[in-house]
């Protein structure tokens, strides 16, 4: 198992190592990062010594080494927009956008794993049609009109809920949470609702899926012709073995939530990082957009390094070597 | 006389479909008695499998039963209910599956599996019923059960798993066993044991046991009866010696005669072809036809292939070179093919001998050694162009009819392919008539040319496969497992049409097979290959009477024995044509 | 012989007895959808002839037309059926305009994706060893980004390297290479893992035994045996271009206002939300919903119909 795990860091590495080239690549030629620190009336020879302070004339793969370097340090430089410190921006915008996807991921776990179960229980039940019926309309329903209808319905006509920004936040320390005022929670439910909705429905599918795959093995036939329960071949035995690729997909589920986020953070104005993200897209600030991609890709990293060490508590085919 | 436990009434299993009802099993009366075994033997789609799923209440949707009674010793068990069938199934009627790798929960211990069946059906305690698990797997022969029992499927052998699948339906000492397709999964040593197994577990018992085969060496092995299946009906059902020795209905007399002798060697088989309607076989002038053009290629004497000290090694595992390990898949093996023979190569699975085909038809390439085909070293060639030369004139057969041909492409298009690649004939129109007339000449007819392949069955199939082999002219033919995923008599017909093709064109073959009775009818030489190695090269006669090498031996030894099987006094059709080569 | 006396039935004739047209047509739902799907793109295709009013001749457009409730309200007008817009624009109108660049936007980013996809699992799957390792290693890479991350990536990237006014000019051609770019890769690895399995199929090497060289096998055996799943995920991903389209036009980084997809106009119309002019915002987002829906719904049925073990 320590093998494994290191092997698979290691590749995690890597893999943070390429999308930290992009990055770089982004923040290096796309937008002169030059023309976005000086003002028009910089001669060249301020331009130059700018350049050559900056190291922009080093070898490429020193410069590299140096944004490398300073990105694991934290430092992601200066926003073009805001004039800002990249890290301190993203500091302040991250707990909005945790807050927000946690929520909206357990919510969408919660309902979409016993819905796609049950659909697959019981293929021929009304209940079964119903939640078939709903999860088609929820694929079917872009994230962004999912958040107006809600806000349209009990925001303009039922005047029930907030539908902008995060409400009252308290600090503690230098993480800002709403969980802790009504304000807060009840800002926090339309977005968190608009974002579960579609994941929710992309779970209920993809497990339903492998459940069904599942029911079709010949060890649960065989189970059935040892005249073992019902109970026993659906909830142990085949829900274990549905399991293993349901964590797969949960996995990349959970990492997509938090790109939707940016979404359901445009749609209701929340102050997280995708908002920050998108108005960095629309005003080309390139050091925010690095940043972002470079968090996001180490979101993506940790979580499939989770799911790797979870396969090895559920498959003992990976545990033990025959 | 021991009491009858299972007693199947005209039980008639019906599958809805598009194009109206299908009648998987029609009128079906079987019956077994305590420590008994029947044999339900029948080829593919006979509806033998789902005569065991409709007692047990299993049939898969859309199947149904249509009628008919079933009764386990006297009780009437047909039309319960799931929940009253579930205290029958495991622990009154046990069931056997065909595949040991997929038929077991991959995550959870042989223990956790049995024991939660035991305590299903026998209330036992924890305590209880681990010990018992611990004895069934003594009792089916896995060594050193009590540690075993906490292993997982993985980590046991085919073999082994098959043995345990034998335990988990033994959990609760039930009164009968189905067991569909027990062996077929299994290499022939395996089989054997298993099949030994099965035979001293009814005895001991007491139960009865029915087994579903499509494999007439498991009934000669194991059963005391036997009922023959054909198209969902019965029939005939006898004594296996009865059956074996002097069947009485039309279909099982050209059934057994459709089984390749193991103890000697016949020109053909005889009465096989009133079985799946083959299409005339419209004998070709080759004097005259394009198919008998320049099929003297010069020297005929001597070897047209002799290979020398070949070596074909796969690497297996990681790819960061860790934990990956190197296969001699083959290993320094040298023979040679003389003019106008059949050569055999047999061997179990794994042993390397489809390697070896693919390496002398240039698909792989050798790590060493030497291919010489009609004195050129194939391994020396690196054009394309210069080896499509002698790949022309070698061509091969494969072992799964459903995959060796595109199901994309008509039947026309797959044979003219090889015709206009090498640009054999002067026009489209030659192309389509050669075509028509090669699909003649294996009896598919030319009709068969603007259909697509799925509208044929396996047998028809592996004809379209030889017109495309015999599409090039070539002189060497290499048979790689050609029967080997077809129903016996199909097997038989195919067999029949490739003697009558070698002896018409003059072919030289090479015939790969596992299956020592086929290459006795085949082949004038064999090979024998183990662990990529060639044991022993012997005439095919020699190999069979005096085996030299100690694995020769074990396999012929492991061959099923057929003791009864059509002799002579009872068969008087076949014993004019049996002639010992 | 004559070829023609048993040449077979016609393609039309064959299709009428498959068992897909069958399938087909048990299905309501499946014909429904598909009915719906081609109303929708023959509405888009001649919205010219279609659409009761032009909205982007500015010649006839009034603004005292502007932000009219649809024709059944009090205030409505007959002859602006679903209401106007903030400048006196047909909604009905621009619907069917703004569904024909949504459509296009999503048919030609699925094409490029499919036919990058399709090409790289090919290769890859064919030639395996390190050409298929660094592939498919990049395909993890990005499978691991959701596909709307990348397309606003590549977006945001364009925008820095053109001018603004040229971006607007370009953006359908940015927004297909960005959604088609972020698409490719899952038919890469479908047709991938189509591949390796069908290059072990015997008929393959049937084909290298006659010697025919690696293209030819490639192109004409092995690639119509694996276009059934590709169908299947273009359809399901036309539906989600479609939805990716819109959603980066309605955050603003896709089509200008000027020639609005329907995304652009839900985002024009969110504007209008609060102030109780529900129809700018509700009645493209309607139209977005029932296309992506008919197509969502012709996919399932065909993935369910080419695969009859799930059913």
């Amino acid at each position: 198992m320590f093998k494994f795990v290191s092997m698979r860091l290691l590749q995690s590495i890597v893999v943070m190592l390429v999308v930290g080239l992009i990055a770089f690549g982004l923040f290096r030629f796309v937008g002169d990062p030059i023309n976005n620190m000086v003002g028009q009336d910089t001669t060249l020879a301020e331009r130059e010594a700018l350049t050559e302070s900056l190291g922009l004339n080093d070898p490429f793969l020193v410069q590299y080494g140096r944004f490398v370097s300073n990105a694991v340090q934290g430092d992601f430089g200066m926003s073009y927009r805001l004039r800002q410190p990249v890290s301190g921006l993203i500091a302040e915008r991250f707990p909005a956008t945790l807050e927000l996807s946690l929520i909206s991921a357990f919510l969408a776990l919660a309902l979409g794993v016993p819905m796609g179960i049950y659909t697959a229980l019981k293929p021929k039940s009304i209940i079964t049609r119903g939640f078939m019926t709903l999860s088609l309309m929820g694929v079917s329903l872009p994230t962004f009109l999912i958040g107006i209808l809600l806000i349209l319905f009990f925001g303009v006509t039922l005047r029930w809920l907030p539908t902008f920004g995060r409400g009252e936040v308290i600090d503690l320390g230098w993480w800002s949470t709403g969980f802790l005022t009504a304000s807060g929670l009840k800002s926090l439910i339309l977005p968190a609702i608009t974002l579960a909705i579609f994941q929710m429905t992309l779970i209920v599918r993809l497990v339903r899926a492998e459940m069904l795959e599942v029911l079709r093995t010949d060890y649960i036939k065989f189970a059935h012709a040892r005249g073992l329960s019902p109970r026993l071949i659906n909830f142990s035995i085949a829900l274990r073995n549905t399991l293993v690729p349901v964590i797969t997909i949960i996995g990349l589920q959970v990492g997509s939530i938090i790109a939707f986020a940016i979404i359901t953070e445009s749609v209701f104005q929340w102050p997280g990082m995708g908002l920050l993200f998108i108005q960095a897209v629309s005003e080309v600030d390139i050091p925010v957009m690095a940043a972002y991609l470079l968090l996001i890709a180490f979101v993506f990293v940790v979580i499939n390094l989770v799911v790797d060490i979870l396969y090895f508590v559920v498959d003992p085919r990976l545990r033990v070597q025959s | 006389m021991s009491k009858t436990l299972l007693d199947i009434k005209d039980l008639v299993v019906e599958f809805p479909s598009r194009h109206g009802d299908v009648i998987a099993a029609k009128d079906v009366c079987l019956s077994v008695a305590s420590g008994e075994i029947l044999g339900v033997v029948g080829e593919s789609g006979a509806g033998k499998s789902t005569i065991g799923n409709a007692v047990m209440g299993l049939l898969e949707r859309p199947g149904r039963v249509g009628g008919g009674e079933v009764f386990l010793d006297g009780e009437k068990i047909s039309g319960k209910s799931q929940v009253e069938m579930r205290k029958i199934r495991g622990k009154r009627i046990g069931m056997i599956f065909q595949d040991p790798l997929t038929s077991l929960n991959p995550l959870e211990t042989i223990a956790k599996q049995l024991i939660g069946t035991i305590q299903t059906h026998l209330g036992f305690n924890d305590a209880e019923a681990r010990e018992r698990a611990i004895s069934l797997l003594d009792q089916v022969g896995i060594p050193n059960p009590s540690e075993r029992v906490d292993h997982y499927p993985h980590q046991f052998s085919g073999g082994m798993r098959q043995r345990v699948v034998i335990a988990l339906a033994l959990c609760a000492e039930p009164e009968v066993i189905l067991a569909d397709e027990p062996t077929t999964a299994l290499d022939v040593s395996i089989q054997a044991q298993i099949l030994d197994l099965l035979r001293k577990l009814v005895r001991e018992k007491g139960v009865g046991m029915i087994i579903i085969t499509h494999d007439m060496g498991v009934i000669a092995e194991v059963a005391d009866r036997v009922a023959v299946m054909y198209r969902g009906v019965v029939v005939e059902t006898g004594p296996t010696a009865k059956i074996l020795g002097n069947p009485d209905h039309p279909y099982s007399r050209s059934l057994i005669s459709a089984v390749p002798r193991p103890d000697v060697r016949l020109h053909r088989f005889p009465m096989v072809e009133s079985i799946e309607a083959a299409g005339e076989r419209k004998e070709l002038d080759l004097s005259t036809h394009w198919l008998g053009k320049v099929r003297d290629f010069g020297q005929n004497e001597g070897s047209l292939l002799k290979v020398d000290n070949l070596e074909m090694v796969f690497k297996t595992g990681g790819m960061f070179g860790s934990g990956s390990s190197v296969v001699r898949a083959v290993d320094d093996v040298s023979f040679d093919i003389r003019h106008g023979e059949c050569f055999g190569i047999v061997g179990e699975s794994g042993s390397g001998k489809s390697t070896i085909a693919r390496l002398v038809t240039s698909i792989y390439k050798s790590a060493g050694g030497s291919i010489n085909f009609a004195g050129t070293d194939l391994t020396k060639i690196k054009k394309r162009k210069e080896l499509n030369v002698h790949r022309r004139q070698m061509q091969m057969i494969f072992q799964d009819p459903f995959s060796s041909v595109n199901a994309r492409m008509r039947v026309r298009d797959i044979i003219a392919e090889p015709i206009r690649f090498h640009k054999l004939a002067s026009s489209e129109a030659e192309t389509r008539q050669i075509v028509d007339d090669l699909l003649d000449h294996v009896g598919l007819g030319a009709k068969a040319a603007v259909k697509y392949p799925h509208e044929f069955s396996g047998g028809q199939r592996q004809r379209i496969s030889i017109a495309r082999a015999l599409a090039t002219r070539p002189r060497f033919l290499i048979c790689d497992e050609p029967t080997s995923a077809l129903d016996v008599s199909i097997q038989a017909q195919i067999l029949n049409l490739l003697k009558d093709l070698q002896d018409e064109l003059g072919l030289t073959m090479m015939f790969i097979s596992h299956d020592l009775p086929v290459i006795r009818q085949m082949c004038d030489r064999v090979g024998v290959m183990s662990k990529g190695k060639m044991v022993e090269i012997a005439e095919t006669e020699e190999l069979f009477v005096a085996p030299k090498h100690d694995y020769s031996k074990h396999l012929i030894s492991l061959m099923p024995s057929y003791t009864g099987l059509m002799n002579k006094e009872s068969n008087h059709a076949e014993a004019g044509q049996a002639e010992a080569s | 012989m004559s070829d023609i006396s048993n040449e077979r039935p016609s393609f039309l004739t064959r299709f009428r007895e498959s068992d897909l047209w069958w399938n087909f047509k048990g299905s309501p739902g499946a014909i429904i959808a598909a009915i719906l799907t081609f109303l929708m793109i023959f509405g888009a295709a001649f919205a010219n002839f279609v659409a009761p009013h032009n909205p982007f001749d500015l010649a006839t457009v009034d603004l005292f037309d502007a932000l009219l409730p649809p024709a059944w309200e009090e205030e409505g007008k007959a002859s602006f059926l679903l209401g106007t817009d903030d400048q006196g624009r047909d909604v009905f109108s621009t619907i069917l305009y703004g569904s024909r660049i949504s459509l296009i936007v999503g048919f030609a980013s699925v094409g490029f994706a499919a036919i990058l996809g399709i090409a790289v699992g090919l290769i890859s799957g064919y030639a395996g060893g390190v050409i298929d390792s660094i592939l498919m290693r990049i395909a993890d890479v990005q499978l691991s980004f959701p596909a709307i991350l990348i397309a606003l990536l590549i977006d945001g990237v364009a925008r820095g390297i053109m001018p603004r006014e040229t971006h607007d000019e370009l953006a359908v051609y940015v927004l297909v290479v960005a959604i088609g770019l972020s698409f490719w890769v899952q038919y890469a690895r479908t047709v991938r893992s189509s591949v390796m399995v069908e290059r072990n199929k015997e008929y393959v090497q049937a084909g290298q035994v006659i010697g025919l060289p690696d293209w030819i096998i490639l192109v004409r055996h092995i690639l119509p045996n694996v276009m059934g799943p590709v169908l299947v995920i273009a359809t399901i991903q036309l539906a989600l271009a479609v939805i990716t389209e819109a959603t980066l036009s309605f955050l603003g980084v896709g089509v200008p206002p000027t020639s609005p997809s329907l995304g652009t106009l839900i985002r024009i119309g969110n504007d209008y939300l609060f102030s109780g002019e529900w129809w700018i915002t509700i009645f493209p987002g309607a139209a977005l919903v029932i296309l992506v829906l008919s197509v969502n719904i012709l996919g399932d049925w065909l993935r369910d119909a080419l695969n009859p073990k799930l059913r």
